[in-house]
């Protein structure tokens, strides 16, 4: 009773105080606000069709310049072999929870039948960029992989690196079943740019920019986030505590 | 000059016995309930939102807007002062957590309160304007008394003013529903859903200028609304406010 009281007093005079800190600190109070995030997803997963497509806009509606944001190119040696043979060498590889591993060379995966859609890209930041992109649609890959039935999500491994840490994204199968969801390998009419993921990045449609995972290198179907990296299913979300689910 | 008013004035009056101040139930409950959520949650969306346009302070018409197009309307650096802001120091990812948890406590009231007061006719019956109300010499005639700091008193004091249900139900039928379905555009799921989204505002950088504008807009009616309730009698409008019981202001005829 007394703890209550001390909370709503501490309450009271945080938002008094305008700053509201006190509140934004109290492990409690964060668990309260995040508890919003499950119910935003369950609500807009609840009213959306799965397959309702993220509005393809027509070639007049393109960016004249498509910015990149976050890594403009990875800073490792590896990365700079690649990028120097043109990613001659890239593989992509798909594994985890299915039947058949896959080690898929670059060239191979630009053969695959592919999708062109003009989306827009919305950024956490609040700036939104319209670009082509071209790629494979992920449920071919993962059909093609025999994905398993334990499987729930599915993890996109880069190679960029902030400090010492991997860029890293996961979303549903929901979402990674959707028409839209490409392992995307080119922008506007090329292959994909550095500073926007070459040679290989996600397009997530109905999601914002930090999900939409370059510079992939594997693919993993796991059926639970909690032992990769911090255990959150993403850099951001480790790190900064960005939400999961950036349907929103 | 009335004869008889003169000739019934006793010669030495005794001093007037103040006749007993009247005291109306003005506010129901579920309003009451509904005006101190709001309070709150108006406070967080605005300083939280205020967090988030640091993250990116340029505003665009239109589909796209980024870097290398063209604001209407751009600042450098983070903008808004840490007084100003939910948290204080700059955090996109916490701004976030609360404005769209606290989202929830904006929009889902609101819709409550939008169908109810249409069901019950509260809105009809004590915020929607009469066509009497809506003349401009009418308008005229209330702006110039709320100039002179003249409120109404009285029977007149119970009922909305022009001006008061003008601006009640520009915020609670308006701007109120355009935050919601503009901040709803934003959402990327959402605009696959709701495609109708992008094409009511033009656009999702639209509906962000458009979100920004009518926050804008809500922060001026809070500064006007609490104006008002200082100069009409803190103790009184808020106390009614609290317990929905309202001290009548006397009629100006009967105080003379």
């Amino acid at each position: 009773m007394i703890d209550r009281r001390r909370f709503i007093a501490t309450g009271a005079s945080g938002l008094l105080l305008g700053g509201c800190d006190r509140l934004n600190n109290s492990q409690e109070f964060r668990g309260v606000l995040r508890s919003a995030e499950k119910l935003t997803m369950a609500s807009q997963r609840l009213i959306s069709p799965r397959d309702a497509l993220a509005r393809e806009y027509g070639e007049a509606d393109l960016s004249p310049i498509f910015r990149s944001n976050g890594t403009a190119r990875p800073g490792t040696d590896e990365y700079a072999q690649h990028a120097a043979e043109q990613f001659a060498n890239w593989r992509l590889q798909v594994d985890g929870l299915v039947a058949r591993p896959l080690s898929i060379p670059l060239r191979t995966l630009r053969t695959l039948p592919h999708r062109t859609q003009i989306t827009r890209h919305d950024c956490v930041e609040g700036w939104s960029a319209i670009g082509k992109w071209h790629g494979v649609q992920l449920w071919r890959l993962l059909e093609h992989a025999g994905l398993s039935t334990r499987a729930k999500y599915i993890v996109f491994h880069c190679a960029d690196r902030f400090g010492d840490k991997p860029y890293y994204e996961s979303i549903d199968l929901v979402d990674a079943f959707h028409p839209q969801t490409l392992i995307a390998w080119g922008l506007n009419g090329h292959l994909l740019p550095i500073p926007n993921g070459a040679p290989l990045r996600l397009r997530v449609e109905r999601q914002l920019g930090y999900k939409q995972a370059k510079y992939i290198e594997r693919i993993e179907a796991v059926d639970s986030l909690a032992a990769i990296h911090g255990g959150k299913g993403g850099y951001w979300e480790d790190n900064t505590d960005y939400e999961w689910y950036a349907g929103i | 000059m009335d004869d008889a008013a003169v000739i019934d004035e006793p010669i030495e009056a005794e001093p007037p016995i103040p006749p007993p101040r009247r005291v109306a139930y003005r506010h129901r409950l579920p309003t009451r309930l509904w005006h101190w959520l709001n309070a709150l949650t108006v406070f967080v969306m605005l300083m939280s939102g205020l967090m988030i346009f640091n993250a990116h302070p340029h505003l665009y018409w239109g589909q796209y807007g980024a870097n290398f197009d063209h604001p209407w309307l751009s600042f450098h650096g983070r903008p808004i002062p840490g007084w100003a802001t939910i948290p204080s120091t700059y955090n996109l990812a916490a701004a976030r957590r609360w404005h769209l948890a606290f989202a929830w406590l904006l929009a889902i009231p609101l819709i409550l309160f939008l169908v109810t007061s249409l069901l019950n006719r509260h809105a009809q019956r004590d915020l929607a304007p009469s066509r009497e109300e809506v003349k401009p010499s009418h308008i005229w005639h209330d702006i110039q008394e709320h100039a002179r700091l003249r409120f109404p008193t009285g029977d007149a004091a119970l009922r909305y003013n022009i001006l008061q249900k003008l601006s009640y139900v520009a915020v609670i039928f308006l701007l109120l529903p355009l935050m919601v379905l503009t901040g709803l555009a934003m959402s990327p799921a959402m605009d696959a859903s709701w495609p109708w989204l992008l094409d009511l505002f033009g656009g999702r950088q639209s509906a962000r200028s458009i979100h920004f504008i009518c926050a804008a807009l809500l922060l001026g009616f809070i500064l006007v609304h609490l104006t008002m309730v200082l100069l009409a009698g803190p103790i009184n409008e808020i106390g009614s406010m609290i317990t929905g019981r309202f001290r009548v202001p006397l009629d100006r005829s009967e105080e003379a």
